[in-house]
């Protein structure tokens, strides 16, 4: 395989990784919120807080590492998408160290917060996605100028397009969907039902908004007919059969039963949509002026990242398997019967 | 004009984060190696006062952690958002040590996150003082690695520039560079120091506010040692330093030193003002630079005079290289009086002004650091790639970047007040007496 195919490759992975852990979490906070308003908070608050203040730090690596694993695979990007990107990532930056810090001043400091911090922290949660997915927005093409040579933002464009609208919308609508999911099968496995219900119920509520902002954006991308849409037609079955695990995961719901395949088949479903989002796009970074090709590094770094990339795997593989088995995967911790906390 | 504000407004808002990213990676680094020094104690001694104190400081840390860790995803990112084509450059030459630190970023937090959640769940408590150890090992990766990247900053090789292009790239000669070792040797002592001295501040004004409890004196005097021992290796590193200026950054030096002539038996000025180019109330030991930089009185100095005007770094880095050494001269003798005094029984250690003193230390020590990096990158100038690329060629083409340094000055002043707020309510409600007293009646665990 060629190396920058791989180098895009392993991105890609851990992007997603980024989009699965981030939107439970950013989901949380939203659930959380709403629960507080709707009173019925104690239920929820405890079983998000098992889940996230072990794992806050981790989730936030995943971001770290997909962008500085780009500017070393493909430094060019560096130059195009830092130049272009100034305003929309200063804003996700600012409102994720707000959000950031603000949870772990209350999860950890034992001083309880306010109701008024809860529901900035929830609401925060849904604009940092829409601010990073402008990114993919950008990316498709028509939104970037050279001005004397240098790249430009034309942020009209950007702001009139249905297109980056609608990958506004999906953004949003999927990390609640996918928050829904992950802690209905979390709040079953620790006993809780009460928690369990209401969680499912969100998860059946915006499972339909997600299967209509999808359709939306391939619809928006057939009426662009760019580029993207065509290599997107040629991988239609990966998107098909995305949309019948979609299908599975609901039934599961739907009916209350195995909660653990729902969530599984949630994950593949993303994964394969994910990857052939990411396929479709294919040699692009930044419609036109940048492909995987022509901005990938020398030859002798490139060689040298992939060494460093798979040592550094095997020592965090086993690392993950630890945490997971401490806080996700054992009963006695998710059931809150042992709290260990410092 | 634009692109002059554009150059500007970056360098203003690198270095707001910067200093203000260094304040928490400072304890990042230093903080688990103390939690680890105080558990081991506890656990050999059976003391459980010292492992009340692990048990405490990882407490605090915690809330340090999480700004480090925002604060530092930020200025990962804004370095690509500010300096877009200084990125590119270096992209392709000193990616790997910043890859790497992703790595030690990643092991840190998952062995942080185990350990601060299993307190009491292992059935032999040196299991869980062994989860410590990677924790340590990742947080030093992580200023090993950036000051790797920042040493080839100051001293680029390992590849050739030719035209426009960079040819014969090699990844690994990048990140050994001259500058290397004795970087990142005295960011990590330096690291080690600040961070003994902070907690040693901490446990005095304790002492001082009336909690007189053993448990914070076994701390003032576990931290003094260590913060004598990590000052004396700071000043030993940082002479290396010094030496590695003569040798690779002469110009570095004589600004710092305010040495303009090329001289042999070169005085050290310390402190002073410069009046229409004249050197005015200084200190002036004689023949002390040459010393300092060759280990001979009479070696020859390389002065400002042997650099075109355009390539002199800012002369006010000689106030910042003088705080420095003052605060580190200052906490050597602090910390070698007090713990001589302890242990020859001098009662005036134990008087208030001199607690007051070393409260006055955690915050002098921190001084410290930020004055040390004001000398480092300010000395560097005009160039952001020392000899290749200058910070004018590296920064972003973009405008509007004063608007972002506002939103993020107030976004740091928000984040730097709450954590102390925060830091500061966690333990006025859980005084040490309560806490050793509801363990000892077997309570469960603190909230
Ligand atoms: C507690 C903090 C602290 C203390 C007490 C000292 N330093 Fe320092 N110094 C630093 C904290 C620091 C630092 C923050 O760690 C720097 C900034 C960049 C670097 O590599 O380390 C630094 C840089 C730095 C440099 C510039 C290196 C370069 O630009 O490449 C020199 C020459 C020294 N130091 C020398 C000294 C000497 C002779 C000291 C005598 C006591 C001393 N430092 C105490
Ligand atoms: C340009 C310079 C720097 C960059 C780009 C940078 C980047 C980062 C990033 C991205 C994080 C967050 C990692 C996470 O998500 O867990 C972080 C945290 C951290 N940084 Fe920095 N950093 C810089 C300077 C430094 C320096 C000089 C040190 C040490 C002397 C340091 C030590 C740390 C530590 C220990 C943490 C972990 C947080 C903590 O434990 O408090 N960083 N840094
Ligand atoms: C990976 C390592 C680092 C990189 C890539 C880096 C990058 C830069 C850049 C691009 C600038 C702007 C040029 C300038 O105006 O000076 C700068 C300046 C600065 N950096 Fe570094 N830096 C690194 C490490 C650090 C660390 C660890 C600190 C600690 C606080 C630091 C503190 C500063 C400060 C204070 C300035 C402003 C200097 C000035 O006024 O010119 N840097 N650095």
């Amino acid at each position: 395989m060629a190396l920058e195919i791989l180098g895009i490759s392993v991105l890609w992975l851990f992007l997603f990784g980024y989009v699965i852990v981030a939107s439970i979490d950013f989901g949380a906070g939203f659930f959380n919120a709403y629960s507080l308003l709707r009173g019925n908070h104690q239920t929820l608050t405890k079983i998000i807080k098992r889940y996230l203040s072990p794992v806050w730090e981790i989730t936030n690596v995943f971001l770290v590492f997909f962008f500085v694993g780009v500017v070393g695979f493909f430094p060019q990007t560096a130059y195009y998408y830092g130049t272009v990107l100034i305003v929309p990532a200063s804003i996700a930056l600012i409102l994720l160290a707000i959000r950031g810090s603000y949870y772990a001043f209350e999860a950890y400091s034992g001083v309880s917060g306010h109701k008024g911090y809860a529901l900035a922290y929830g609401i925060s949660g849904l604009f940092i996605p829409a601010a990073l997915s402008v990114v993919l927005t950008i990316s498709e093409g028509g939104f970037v100028n050279m001005d004397s040579g240098h790249p430009k933002l034309d942020y009209g464009a950007l702001f009139a397009s249905p297109l980056s609208w609608s990958i506004v919308v999906l953004s949003i609508v999927a990390v609640l969907y996918i928050s829904a999911v992950f802690l209905t099968w979390y709040a079953h496995k620790a006993g809780e039902h009460e928690a369990t219900e209401v969680m499912r119920k969100y998860a059946l509520i915006w499972a339909g908004p997600l299967i209509v902002s999808a359709f939306g954006i391939i619809i928006e991308m057939r009426q662009l007919n760019n580029w993207h849409y065509e290599n997107m037609f040629d991988v239609w079955w990966l998107f098909a059969l995305s949309g019948l695990l979609f299908a599975g995961t609901v039934y599961f719901i739907y009916k209350r039963i195995r909660y653990n395949w729902a969530l599984v088949l949630l994950i593949v479903q993303f994964a394969l949509a994910f990857f052939a989002y990411g396929v479709s796009h294919y040699p692009y970074l930044l419609y036109p002026y940048l492909t995987i090709h022509d901005s990938f590094t020398n030859e002798a770094m490139a060689i040298a990242l992939v060494v460093v990339f798979i040592a550094g795997l095997a020592l965090l593989i086993p690392s993950l398997y630890l945490v997971f088995r401490l806080f996700v995967f054992n009963k006695e911790y998710v059931s809150g019967k042992s709290d260990h906390h410092v | 004009m634009r692109e002059v504000d554009s150059v500007f407004w970056s360098r203003a808002l690198t270095e707001l984060t910067l200093s203000f990213h260094i304040i928490f990676a400072t304890i990042g680094v230093g903080v688990p190696l103390m939690i680890l020094i105080a558990q081991y104690v506890g656990y050999k001694k059976n003391d459980m006062h010292y492992t009340m104190m692990a048990r405490r400081w990882a407490r605090g840390y915690t809330i340090t952690v999480a700004v480090g860790v925002v604060t530092g995803t930020i200025i990962g990112l804004q370095l690509s958002l500010l300096w877009p084509q200084f990125m590119e450059v270096a992209g392709q030459v000193i990616a790997i040590p910043l890859f790497m630190e992703t790595f030690a970023f990643f092991f840190e937090a998952i062995f942080l996150g185990i350990y601060l959640y299993t307190w009491d769940r292992f059935k032999n408590p040196k299991y869980h003082m062994l989860l410590l150890i990677p924790v340590s090992i990742g947080a030093a990766m992580s200023a090993l690695f950036i000051t790797i990247v920042n040493s080839f900053m100051n001293a680029p090789q390992g590849f050739t520039v030719k035209g426009d292009a960079l040819i014969d790239i090699q990844p690994f000669m990048a990140m050994f560079t001259p500058a290397m070792p004795t970087k990142v040797g005295h960011v990590l002592t330096t690291a080690f120091m600040t961070v003994a001295f902070i907690l040693a501040a901490i446990a005095a004004y304790k002492l001082l506010r009336g909690e007189n409890h053993v448990y914070h004196k076994k701390a003032l005097v576990l931290t003094m040692k260590l913060g004598l021992i990590f000052a004396l290796a700071s000043a030993v590193v940082g002479d290396f330093s010094a030496k590695y200026l003569a040798e690779y950054q002469p110009e570095k030096l004589a600004a710092a030193e305010w040495h303009f002539e090329t001289e042999e038996g070169a005085d050290l000025i310390l402190f002073g003002v410069l009046d229409d180019g004249e050197i005015k109330y200084e200190l002036r030991l004689p023949k002390m630079l040459s010393f300092l930089s060759h280990t001979d009185f009479n070696a020859e100095v390389i002065g400002l005079d042997q650099f075109p005007e355009d390539e002199h770094p800012p002369l006010i880095i000689h106030y910042f290289f003088d705080i420095m050494v003052s605060i580190g001269v200052f906490m050597i003798l602090l910390s070698a009086i007090f713990v001589l005094g302890k242990w020859r029984n001098w009662s005036f250690v134990e008087a208030r002004w001199f607690r007051w003193l070393i409260v006055l230390g955690g915050p002098l020590s921190v001084i410290a650091i930020e004055a040390g990096w004001w000398l480092a990158e300010m000395g560097r100038q005009p160039w952001i790639l020392y000899g290749i690329m200058r910070t004018a060629e590296g920064a972003t083409t973009a405008t509007g970047v004063e608007y972002l340094f506002i939103a993020f000055a107030v976004v740091y002043f928000i984040l730097g007040v709450g954590s102390v707020v925060i830091l500061h309510r966690m333990f006025k409600n859980n005084p040490i007496d309560k806490e050793l007293n509801s363990r000892q009646d077997g309570e469960g665990s603190w909230h």
